[in-house]
């Protein structure tokens, strides 16, 4: 029933304090919400995170979560927005299973996408990718038809445009 | 003793006199020796209760509150000292009730590890809480008492909890007691409406012909009842109450629909479905009182005025959010009314109310709502009345007249059994000088009733009523009335003789078994300078109405228990039943 469900961008404002993320993650899954991705960084002023969340759920839904998520105490601001207005960007990791002979097509694959290799032995690479999530997706799925040993995503951060607040 | 010398303890117990707490309720235990010591040292002016039970304490703090609108604290031990209160801060947080909850914590070193007594109270009761604390630092123990007074009483008031480890609060506490709140996120008084929201407000107000305020507890908690009669009485607008909205509008009111919901009036359910304006001033709108949300008040403009924009649209589509605090609210809208036409629509309802008055069967013996028609009368209305959860609190509801708001305490969003004593006795304590009432039914009350060690010991002049029907009787009302009669754990076979328990604590113990002796029993209870406990021998079976039956509309509010045909099972009662 998910799968058909928007994503949303959520980007929450929040003073650093002990369990504030489990706070916020309690307001999604009392909801039934699945979080898809969850990135946690320090914020520009000291003693303040940013969390970028993005899930999947109904508009209704994700509006109580996110007036649940607001008058926590500890959380300053808490704003959805959609993809245009923000720039949106996620870092992928990908550790890849190649023999020389798959080697080249490996890092040509790499090279449209411009992903870095960040690693490289005789049997194994590792390759680093940054840009929208759908880019990464469609190099992930490029690669699959060779052997993905690991794969590690970030996660989606956002940051809305112009002079508009996240 | 110089503040720099102070401990931990020393400095949380100071605070608490200083941030104007009064009264401490709790149990000791080996996390929490440190802070009763300290108690034992610096405590001046506040009182301490040694409750019974830390799920009582919490009941008692949260009855204190609802008395008096100040919060008390809770001081209670680490793992099941701390576990023992979820109940009691569940109760407080699901009604909007301030309260400080301390629970002792084993020391820093030990978290997380399994040691004696240790529970995770910090996480267990996040989802209960308006917010907590787990202290790591002595240091911060004045800043996070401030804090949490603050979160506790501003806004939409709610349980603060400060865990507090046992080696925090031995070690000093180097910093000045006057220190400054640190709270970026949080906003003490929500408000966003603009005044086109009140000019919207009006217009809709103005068009309306048919028009129902619901008045519920954030009206009480913004000290609104003044606001909100000037609004009703301006309008000529009738008012039906939430149960823990009664009060805040008189009932004795001529605009009054008394309450409305599962339990409500049938002319404030009648009165609901017909209206072609709703406005809800600090009520939630819950499940218990809107029948199946799609169809409540399906062709009315909605306008929903509360300080928590959470509760907004959660259940029901609204026309008009207004985000702000009730009595605000109420003022700042008051001079852009124009008086409507509501005299034809009052008129109806006054049809409504001749027609369907409040009822209750008089067979098979004595009936609660006789009780409470008495008490009624001889109190006249000013007495406050502190209910159990069940049958005899929706009929309290309904039978207790009261024209004040602080004067009605009972569990509504919770409805947890066995609140009914220690909350009132928590009222007692915050009210001296007030009558002070208990009506519990026999199944809650043997939840709690160890608190009437509270009331001996203190000399608390609670008078307790227990409705005796020797049944868990609202459940048993629901298995009569959609489970064809298939009592299934109802029966409370074995309830002690309570007028012997009660001279076992030393307090007065009064039977009440016949309908003729309810005058002089009362008046005696009543007179009586101590506490009183009055087993009333009901009426086994009886049942509350009107109902609205779980998952039916208001439309479907049943008026009177359905005749049964004999050796015929029940089948749906509601269906055959009189209706609104
Ligand atoms: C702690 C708790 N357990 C169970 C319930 C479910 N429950 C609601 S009303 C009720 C019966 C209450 O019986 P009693 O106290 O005798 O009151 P009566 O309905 O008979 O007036 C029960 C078991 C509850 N509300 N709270
Ligand atoms: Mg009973």
């Amino acid at each position: 029933m998910n799968r058909s469900m928007p994503t949303h961008n959520l980007s929450i404002f929040v003073a650093n304090r002990p369990g504030a993320l489990v706070r916020i993650a309690q307001a999604f899954s009392r909801r039934g919400f699945n979080i898809e991705s969850l990135v946690v960084s320090p914020g520009a002023r000291s003693g303040f995170s940013r969390m970028t969340i993005t899930a999947k759920g109904d508009d209704a839904g994700l509006d109580q979560i996110i007036m649940q998520c607001s008058k926590l105490v500890d959380v300053l601001a808490c704003r959805k927005h959609t993809d245009e207005e923000v720039v949106a960007r996620e870092l992928a990791l990908v550790k890849l299973a190649v023999n020389s002979a798959e080697r080249g097509e490996v890092l040509q694959i790499a090279d449209h996408f411009r992903a870095k290799t960040v690693d490289f032995s005789d049997t194994s690479i590792v390759l680093e990718a940054t840009g929208g999530s759908e880019k990464l997706d469609a190099m992930v799925e490029l690669l699959r038809k060779f052997k993905i040993v690991e794969l590690v995503r970030t996660g989606k951060v956002i940051m809305a445009r112009g002079e508009k607040a996240t | 003793m110089s503040e720099s010398q102070l401990t931990g303890a020393e400095a949380l117990i100071l605070m608490l006199e200083k941030i104007g707490i009064e009264i401490i309720f709790g149990i000791p235990g080996g996390s929490a020796i440190p802070l009763y010591d300290a108690m034992y040292k610096v405590r001046k002016n506040m009182k301490f209760v040694l409750a019974r039970h830390e799920q009582n304490a919490a009941h008692m703090a949260d009855g204190y509150a609802r008395a008096t609108g100040k919060p008390a604290a809770v001081l209670v031990t680490s793992g099941p000292g701390a576990t023992n209160t979820v109940t009691g801060i569940m109760t407080a947080h699901m009604d909007s009730i301030p309260m400080i909850v301390i629970t002792g914590q084993s020391v820093r070193a030990m978290l997380g590890k399994g040691g004696f007594q240790e529970a995770d109270i910090f996480n267990l009761t996040m989802p209960i809480v308006k917010h907590s604390y787990l202290m790591k630092n002595a240091n911060d123990l004045p800043r996070v008492m401030r804090e949490a007074y603050h979160i506790a009483t501003t806004g939409r008031p709610g349980p603060v909890l400060i865990d507090v480890p046992k080696d925090v609060g031995t070690d000093l506490c180097t910093v000045s007691l006057d220190g400054d709140l640190d709270l970026p996120g949080y906003n003490p008084k929500p408000r966003s409406f603009s005044t086109e929201t009140l000019d919207k407000i009006a217009a809709a107000l103005a068009k309306s012909k048919r028009p129902v305020i619901i008045a519920g507890h954030g009206a009480a908690l913004a000290n609104a009842d003044k606001a909100l009669r000037e609004f009703a009485e301006f309008m000529q607008i009738p008012v039906a109450s939430t149960l823990l909205g009664k009060g805040v509008f008189p009932d004795s009111h001529p605009l009054s629909l008394e309450g409305l919901g599962m339990h409500g009036t049938a002319y404030a359910n009648r009165a609901l479905v017909e209206c072609d304006l709703m406005i809800a001033v600090g009520a939630r709108l819950d499940d218990r009182i809107l029948g199946v949300p799609s169809m409540f008040c399906r062709n009315a403009v909605k306008i929903h005025i509360d300080i928590d924009d959470a509760e907004f649209g959660k259940l029901v589509q609204l026309d008009i959010r207004c985000h702000g605090d009730a009595k605000e609210v109420l003022e700042e809208l008051q001079p852009r009314l124009q008086k409507g036409d509501t005299a034809e629509w009052l008129e109806t309802l006054a049809g409504y109310k001749k027609k369907w008055p409040l009822s209750y069967s008089r067979r098979g013996g004595m009936h609660p709502p006789q009780v409470i028609d008495a008490l009624t009368k001889l109190t006249g209305g000013r007495a406050i009345v502190a209910t159990d959860v069940g049958q005899h609190q929706m009929w309290a509801w309904q039978f207790y007249k009261c024209d004040r708001p602080w004067k009605f305490i009972s569990s509504g969003g919770a409805g947890t059994m066995g609140f009914g004593l220690p909350a009132a006795l928590g009222a007692q304590f915050g009210r001296p000088d007030d009558l002070v009432v208990a009506i519990v039914g026999d199944g809650g009350f043997q939840m709690t009733m160890s608190e009437l060690a509270t009331a001996a010991i203190h000399k608390l002049p609670v008078k307790v009523f227990i409705m005796n029907n020797h049944y868990l009787g609202m459940v048993r009302q629901w298995q009569d009335m959609f489970y064809d009669e298939r009592y299934s754990g109802v029966d409370l076979e074995g309830n002690p003789d309570f007028v012997q328990l009660a001279k076992a604590y030393g307090i007065l113990g009064l039977n009440l078994k016949r309908m003729a002796d309810i005058p002089k029993v009362l008046k005696r209870a009543l007179e009586h300078p101590g506490p009183v406990v009055v087993n009333v021998e009901v009426a086994k079976h009886a049942e509350v109405y009107p109902m609205v039956p779980p998952g039916k509309p208001l439309e479907e509010t049943v008026l009177e228990h359905p005749k049964r045909k004999k050796g015929r099972p029940r089948k749906t009662a509601a269906k055959t039943a009189a209706k609104v």
